[in-house]
């Protein structure tokens, strides 16, 4: 991908992100923390590519450690996410 | 590295969907669930992608990783209380920072032993180490002073400051190297290190009640990570993704700001609220004037009430009182009455943290009620029950210019018909301050741990009626 192309992606995401992120409810704020950071442990892509490629073993290993730790980032974030939703409940 | 196929890249596009979707539900309690499930989704499918694609050989170390990954994150996830939320999020935010720093440093060794590092690549890898690296240290500072494992106090020496300028342009400097001379590694591990020093001495001078604007600001950086992890690699999903949280973290961070009425500057300098010219001594403002009052009258007033509402601080959730304040919510609502909750920013260890504490003791969110909402209907309020909050109702912020928390974003809840508050002693807040609501005519104080309060004062009512 193109330099220019990545840039744009990162700005206007950045965009979309304030709009977004603006009509959260302050009560929310804290499973839009956890939820977000689950979001963010996107970089598991990246540490899956880093890990398979059969480059080194050392490029393997910090790959698989990437994996490792993203993933705890990934599946406890948005689990403990879904957690703290659940108890949003309507009155009655 | 080679590149993804055109299918991989529009399961990417699928993703990237998702996760906007997920990020849209969360505007409300009611689809927020949905919302995470589409996010979720969303990563699941990228996953998939990734592994089905042709880039990926070596299957059997990546089920390890993500095998370990996965049994950890559920096992944190399902234990957690709910008090510990922020160090969660914090110890979360960390695990990103480094895991994007360990991508950024595979993916340059071998692009570098390839052959194919590129301009964009060396920058990009650069930036993620030094932001990761950051993130991970500061994290798990973070963590350790919410978890009290530190002091909660900002740790601060002479010349602190500048060594971090001098570590920062070190950064600087050695990622100018990485980017002259990719083929050297040792400066890719010197920057990692020098980088995590740094979020070390940024995160140590913070004092623990600022730690909500340290949290908000490293789930920003670990966004910021992932998404310079996305120029690495010219992974268009790791750019939307990572500029999406990096967005939501930002604004969590002003908002924050904003509550505490502190820059961030003085915030990440450690610096305490300056403290007035001639703020008033705690003698003279609550001399003779403060009315302590019993669990009994407390119940009086609060059969005739009409309309409750009640402000809880962090002081409710350190008594572990919010089951008993849903129990006296509950016998107040049969009496006829309706009962609120109003909530301040920092009410909480981190944005939103009070809400999910009283949710989780089945409090219905339709009842809490935001500042900006509740402020202007404190005048047909019969009864304002303050519950371990503080500086957060101190009137001086309105009316003393020269107060150290002056024209921060109070609750007006001297405004309420009566206000109780319930507290252990008139010690002041954060800001050190007196508050003049604890002498005010439409005051009473009770003194007495917050819990037991609660449940003396709930009893006291069911005996009377």
């Amino acid at each position: 991908m193109e330099f220019v192309v990545a840039l744009t992606l990162f700005v206007l995401a950045i965009f979309l992100g304030f709009e977004l992120i603006t009509k959260v409810p302050p009560t929310l704020h804290t499973p839009l923390m956890s939820g977000s950071n689950a979001i963010s442990g996107i970089t598991l892509v990246g540490a899956l590519l880093a890990a398979g490629t059969g480059f080194s073993p050392l490029v393997t290993w910090l790959g698989v450690a990437a994996v490792a730790l993203a993933t705890i980032n990934v599946v406890g974030g948005f689990l403990v996410t879904h957690r703290m939703l659940g108890m949003f409940r309507r009155k009655g | 590295m080679t590149e993804l196929s055109s299918w991989a890249q529009i399961g990417y596009l699928v993703a990237a969907v998702l996760f906007i979707l997920g990020l849209k539900g969360l505007s409300h309690p009611r689809t927020a669930v949905r919302g995470n499930l589409y996010g979720s989704t969303g990563m699941l499918l990228a996953v998939v992608v990734t592994l089905f694609d042709r880039a990926i050989i070596d299957l059997r170390m990546l089920a390890i990783g993500l095998a370990i990954g996965a049994v950890l994150g559920v096992l944190i996830a399902l234990r957690v209380e709910m008090t510990s939320m922020p160090e969660l999020v914090a110890l979360f935010n960390g695990f990103g920072g480094i895991a994007s720093v360990l991508v950024a440093t595979a993916s340059a060794i071998e692009a570098v032993g390839r052959g194919t590092a590129t301009l964009q690549l060396n920058v990009a890898a650069a930036a993620t180490v030094v932001i990761g690296a950051v993130t991970f240290t500061g994290s798990l500072i973070a963590f350790g002073k919410l978890r009290e494992l530190i002091t909660g106090r900002s740790i601060s020496f002479p010349g602190l400051q500048a060594l971090n300028v001098v570590l920062f342009g070190s950064c600087l400097v050695l990622g100018a190297l990485t980017v002259i001379q990719p083929e050297q590694t040792l400066w890719l591990w010197i920057l990692i290190a020098l980088a995590g020093l740094l979020g070390v001495l940024v995160v140590i001078p913070v004092g623990g009640a600022d730690m909500p604007v340290v949290i908000a600001l490293l789930n920003s950086y670990s966004g910021l990570a992932a998404a310079a992890t996305g120029f690495v690699l010219s992974n268009s999903l790791l750019i939307i993704a990572g500029s999406l949280v990096g967005a939501s973290g930002l604004i969590l961070t002003q908002i924050m700001c904003k509550a505490m009425n502190r820059s961030l500057m003085n915030v990440l300098l450690g610096k305490g609220q300056a403290a007035g010219g001639d703020t008033a001594s705690a003698d003279e403002v609550y001399a003779g004037k403060v009315k302590a009052t019993s669990a009994d009258e407390i119940a009086i007033l609060l059969e005739t009430a009409q309309r409750v509402v009640i402000v809880p601080g962090y002081g409710l959730a350190v008594a572990q009182a919010q089951h008993a304040v849903r129990d006296l919510t509950q016998t107040l609502e049969r009496a006829g009455a309706t009962v609120e909750f109003a909530i301040h920013p920092v009410a909480g260890r981190m944005p939103g943290h009070m809400n999910v504490l009283l949710a989780e003791a089945e409090i219905p969110y339709e009842q809490l009620k935001e500042m900006a909402e509740i402020n202007p209907t404190f005048e047909q309020v019969d009864v304002a029950i303050v519950l371990g909050a503080n500086d957060v109702v101190n009137p001086i912020a309105r009316q003393d210019p020269t107060s150290p928390i002056a024209g921060m974003p109070i609750l007006d809840v001297d405004k309420a018909r009566t206000v109780v508050v319930i507290k252990r002693s008139l010690s002041p807040g954060f800001a050190g301050i007196p508050n003049p609501l604890f002498a005010a005519d439409n005051a009473l104080m009770f003194f007495a741990d917050g819990k037991q309060a609660v449940i003396d004062i709930n009893k006291a009512i069911q005996e009377a009626s």
